[in-house]
């Protein structure tokens, strides 16, 4: 079974190699199949990944185990590290999401890049992203799992830079690129301390040596891990770059939002989980961060004018609800949510694509009215904003409820974490923190949901739209199946069934953040409903002006150190260095001058030296 | 045998060339006939005991002075000699289609350079050591002075006598080292760990072999010949330059000071740290504001090669380990960023990044792709070559070596990590700047010719492999470095 897992790994892996070197001139040599040849490197490799990963976690469910193996120790000079997998049942279950989505991605892409030059290198860096995110989910060991979070950063760079003939879409890949790797920086170093406090490259190992661990080298390898998720999965402070990765084409935006890359970061933290649990100080810092991401992005979300870029913030929004989640011991519930919310983003997302496909621009000023045009898109986007808003029975109300409810039952107990397998205890404020964004959250996200869907699907419209071809559609609808259903499968456990007080609770808060928007919109149905905002939607639309914060205090300084340090090497490092060249001349210059070649000089000297001995020899006798 | 054979192809090739007419093709014939010479070499060296010496040649040299030509190969000096080759031979191939002037002396001179530093890295013997690490020196300093840019005499005077001065300190330490411990013999030098040598001895002799190696890494701030020398020299010699000169200082570190300094290492160790690290932000710092795309790989070196001076300085088999991967890492990617430099410089007539414009993706596609994937590897992007050293270089410097400040090397960890995103900052910038945006029409849109894929291929497969599969090129030095550091 683990050679099953490390096929699925490989195979996107080769799919991606193959469709590089060989690119478009794969073309003549599938002609007989009627389909261009990228199109089947692109699309084959991932539906048998898919079908693996089916079957790696049916396996898992089965039959319930962790299963793993090492396939290659290698020497370090210190502890080896193990190239090896590790599945159990949280990884079996990702994995398949993954799977799916990145299966549902490329048959979209089929259609939606039709005539795009260059699709077999944008497709193959779909495969080589979800044969590093499987490596992520499925690997044993640190060095491994990091080698699949970094590639995954690079991929996104390519595939959000696809369109590089624009300036402003190379900038968002390199912000992309930059802001996920100073991230990553602290993950390999908190990788790194975690290790060698554990002697062990080995996640399994790791957590088996957990209590040989000083306390305080947990605390910073935990602390460290979290600035690499925060990069990954767009929390703040290194969310920045999200937003603007939506300069990608829509569907990136699906694989990058749901399945890989944000998802690699709360998904870590699960992996990891009894590191974070002995470290509770972590749990406590992800709890804040969570909570200032997840409000933030929501506020940032009820002003945005681009139709993507809302669905940009819900996800920091939405990974905030996992970290909260996390941080208030709902692992389960919390890794529900990824589920369930890969589901439904990648829903939203191909579902904005089929919009933005037709209307011909991102901007919701010019959308209106699509839901004749557009049956098919209107009825599967409603399902993923009513499993975004956590409307019952979508599916994101049965997780969104199982984290609030976590987060209730431990602000009520000052911070204890009420989970039998956890012992652990958070700051009271912070568990109180926790529980109240959860509640504004889910109010702020009803709002900004019934805002882009009234703008999008109601409302006067432009004229001549219609509905996406069939291979975009029929693949919306195959992801509003579980959009619609997954919450039901939680059922099954007892901590990720729905309770009365806190569903209700959150309902009340859902209900009226819509009924906001609802009443503002009703007014006049052709402004937008954030013009109620006033004075503070610019602060929301502009993201809390964190950008030009850090342009101001990053950016400029590390360009302006740059040049000095660029100019202090020619005029002082290597002057000095070539001041040597002077001071050696006038040396030999003032050497030579007794050897001026002149007989009566020398003459001269010699007589002198005489007279000197003589001197000294009479003055010393 | 083996190893004379090695040196005596490309030496017999040259001495040949001398008297007779001949082409770059016919350097062609001879560094492939070495390359296979080397090929034969790593069949029959023994990968179970990759700790020895093997295939021995021990004659004497000097018998007055006990100086003896003692060449040996071990899992440290094996991959080494394989990247020589390997340069050299591409080089030769890069320069098929290049007919440059007077082809029979560059010939001539590239093959006495590959005998120089295949000579360097098999010498067992601390004079015969530096008698090779000399020989390189005329030869590249030719090439930049007659095949050079505009401003080659500067540079390569700068270069000769920068290195010069370095050789100097190096050879007094070198004496300094050999004749208090009695022997030569670096075999007998490394397994005696110091023993015998005095404090003051060791600290003395490792300043001055120190000096002498850290000026060839090149470590700042001693590096300001290597800018100049790689943006005036020609491309064969800027790729040897980076992709095996560089690596014989810090070779030398790892063979020689290390393991028969011990207790000098310990004492310069912290200091040595604190000068890479410092190489690392300041090479890139330097590189984010550089206009020139060939100065700006050659500071790129500076930085890379502060990470393999990173895990030397920390004194632990696991940050040597470091070292040895990042030579070879830097000796593939930066080979091949100055193959690309040097055709680009060639298309557009000129290496300043504004001179080259945007768009290059759009005119050359595979030329930019190719620049794209050399950039993302000097990155040290998981998966490459380029990343297990700089990572290693980390663990090693989070737990340095016993008798080491903790803190202080837990420090330079921090802040060589910061470097490695100013290192993605300014390579992506590059890419940014030349292969991104709109296509801009220039007279030549050749893209990669047949010959530039044969002499690039290798490289780019080889980083391809070592970075999925490390385990390659450790399981050939582990052993070897646990030798030389007493463990």
């Amino acid at each position: 079974m683990i050679v099953l897992a490390a096929l699925a790994v490989l195979l996107p892996f080769l799919g991606a190699v193959g469709g590089l070197l060989l690119g478009p001139r794969l073309s003549p040599a599938f002609d007989f199949t009627r389909r261009r040849g990228p199109e089947l490197f692109a699309v084959v490799p991932v539906g048998i990944m898919t079908v693996l990963t089916g079957i790696v976690a049916f396996q898992q469910w089965w039959d319930p185990g962790v299963r793993d193996r090492v396939f290659a120790t290698v020497p370090t000079g210190t502890m080896p590290i193990e190239f090896g997998l590790s599945v159990d049942g949280l990884a079996a279950v990702v994995a398949f999401m993954v799977g799916c989505v990145a299966l549902a991605v490329q048959v979209y892409s089929v259609s939606y890049l039709k005539d795009e030059p260059r699709y077999s290198s944008y497709a193959a860096f779909i495969s080589l992203f979800t044969a590093a995110m499987l490596l992520v989910v499925y690997a044993d060991d640190l060095m491994v799992l990091y080698v699949g979070w970094e590639i995954m950063g690079l991929c996104s760079y390519f595939l959000i830079g696809h369109h590089w003939e624009e300036a402003a879409n190379s900038r968002a890949a390199v912000k992309a690129f930059l802001t996920t790797r100073v991230g990553d920086v602290g993950f390999l170093l908190g990788a790194i301390v975690l290790a060698v406090g554990a002697h062990s490259f080995q996640i399994s190992t790791i957590m088996r040596n957990l209590e040989k661990i000083p306390h305080g080298t947990l605390v910073a390898a935990t602390l460290l891990i979290l600035v690499g998720v925060a990069g990954k999965s767009a929390q703040f402070p290194l969310h920045t770059w999200l937003p603007d990765a939506m300069a990608g084409p829509t569907p990136i935006s699906a694989l990058i939002h749901a399945a890989t890359m944000v998802a690699a970061g709360v998904y870590v933290v699960a992996r990891l989980y009894p590191a974070f649990v002995a470290a509770p100080v972590s749990l406590a810092v992800l709890g804040v961060m969570a909570s200032i991401s997840m409000v933030g992005a929501a506020c940032a979300a009820l002003a945005q004018r681009d139709l993507k870029r809302v669905l940009a913030y819900s996800t920091i929004s939405q990974l905030g609800y996992m970290a909260a989640g996390l941080a208030v011991g709902a692992k389960s519930a919390a890794m529900f949510h990824l589920i369930t919310h890969g589901a439904f983003k990648a829903l939203l997302f191909l579902a904005a694509g089929s919009v933005i496909h037709t209307v011909g621009s991102n901007l919701l000023s010019e959308m209106g009215g699509l839901r004749q045009a557009m049956p098919v898109t209107f009825v599967t986007m409603t399902i993923g904003y009513a499993a975004l808003a956590g409307l019952p029975p979508a599916s994101g109300f049965f997780s969104k409820d199982s984290i609030i409810e976590a987060a209730q039952l431990t602000a009520f107990h000052g911070g204890e974490i009420i989970e039998p397998s956890i012992n652990a205890t958070i700051p009271g404020w912070v568990s109180w923190i926790v529980y109240l964004s959860l509640l504004g959250t889910a109010a702020l996200t009803a709002a900004y949901v019934s805002r882009a869907w009234l703008m999008t699907f109601f409302g006067a419209g432009p004229d001549g739209a219609h509905e996406a071809p069939p291979l975009m559609s029929r693949t919306l609808v195959a992801l509003a199946v579980p959009a619609l259903v997954l919450g039901f499968f939680g059922l099954g456990a007892a901590e990720l069934q729905p309770h009365f007080g806190s569903a209700g609770l959150s309902l009340i808060f859902v209900a009226a953040g819509a009924a906001v928007v609802v009443l503002a919109w009703r007014d006049d149905p052709v402004l937008d409903p954030a013009r109620r905002l006033g004075p503070v939607r610019t602060l929301f639309e502009r993201a809390f002006y964190v950008d030009d914060l850090y342009d101001l205090t990053v950016v400029r300084p590390v360009r302006r150190l740059a040049s000095v340090v660029a100019g202090a090497d020619r005029t002082v490092v290597d002057a000095t260095v070539e001041s040597t060249v002077p001071a050696a001349r006038g040396l030999g210059r003032l050497v030579s001058l007794p050897q001026g070649g002149n007989p009566q000089t020398y003459l001269t000297g010699v007589l002198a030296g005489a007279v000197l001995l003589v001197l000294a020899v009479v003055a010393l006798t | 045998m083996m190893l004379i054979l090695l040196l005596l192809i490309p030496l017999v090739g040259a001495a040949v060339l001398a008297f007779l007419p001949g082409r770059i093709r016919y350097g062609l014939y001879v560094s492939g006939l070495t390359l296979l010479a080397f090929a034969v070499l790593a069949c029959v060296f023994d990968y179970d005991r990759t700790e020895r010496m093997q295939q021995d040649v021990d004659w004497s040299w000097i018998p007055a002075l006990d100086i003896r030509f003692h060449l040996g190969v071990d899992g440290i000096s094996l991959p080494l000699v394989g990247l020589t080759v390997l340069l050299t031979f591409l080089c030769f191939v890069y320069l098929g289609r290049h007919p440059d002037k007077h082809p029979r002396m560059l010939t001539v001179l590239l093959l006495v350079l590959e005998v120089g530093m295949i000579g360097t890295f098999l010498a067992q013997d601390l004079l015969l050591f530096f008698v090779f690490f000399e020989v390189v020196l005329i030869p590249m300093y030719a090439l930049i002075a007659v095949w050079g840019g505009p401003e080659r005499r500067h540079a390569a005077y700068k270069f000769i006598l920068y290195t010069l001065l370095g050789s100097a300190l190096l050879l007094v330490g070198l004496l300094i080292l050999g004749v208090n411990a009695g022997t030569f013999d670096m075999v007998a030098l490394a397994a005696g760990h110091g023993t015998g040598l005095s404090h003051t001895v060791q600290v003395t002799a490792f300043l001055l072999i120190g000096l002498g190696l850290a000026v060839k890494a090149p470590m700042w701030p001693l590096h300001t010949w290597l800018p100049d020398a790689h943006t005036e020299a020609p491309t064969v010699g800027s790729v040897l330059l980076a992709g095996v000169l560089l690596k014989m200082g810090t070779y030398g570190f790892v063979r020689v000071a290390l393991p028969a300094l011990p207790s000098g290492a310990e004492t310069w160790a912290p200091y040595l740290g604190f000068l890479a690290v410092i190489g690392i932000i300041y090479g890139s710092l330097a590189c984010l504001a550089q206009t020139d795309l060939k100065r700006m790989i050659a500071y790129s070196s500076v930085g890379h090669m502060g990470f393999v001076l990173l895990g030397i300085a920390t004194l632990t088999p696991v940050g040597v380990n470091a070292a040895l991967f990042g030579n070879i890492a830097h000796g593939l990617i930066t080979g091949l960023l100055f193959f690309l430099a040097g055709s680009i410089k060639e298309r557009y007539g000129t290496g300043s990044l504004e001179g080259i414009g945007a768009g290059m993706l759009a005119r050359q596609p595979h030329l930019a792709a190719v620049l794209t994937f050399a950039c993302v590897a000097s990155l040290g992007l998981p998966g490459l070559a380029g990343f297990w050293g700089e990572m290693l270089a980390l663990v090693g410097a989070y737990r340095p070596g016993a008798g080491l400040p903790r803190e202080t090397f837990v420090t330079y960890m921090v802040v060589a990590a910061l470097g490695a995103v100013l290192t993605a900052a300014y390579f992506l910038r590059l890419l940014s700047r030349i292969t991104h945006g709109r296509r801009v029409e220039v007279a030549e849109v050749a893209d990669v010719r047949p010959l530039e894929w044969v002499a690039w291929t290798p490289l780019i497969v080889l980083t391809v492999l070592v970075g999925l599969w490390p385990k390659a090129l450790l399981d050939l030095t582990d052993a070897p470095v646990r030798a030389l550091m007493g463990g």
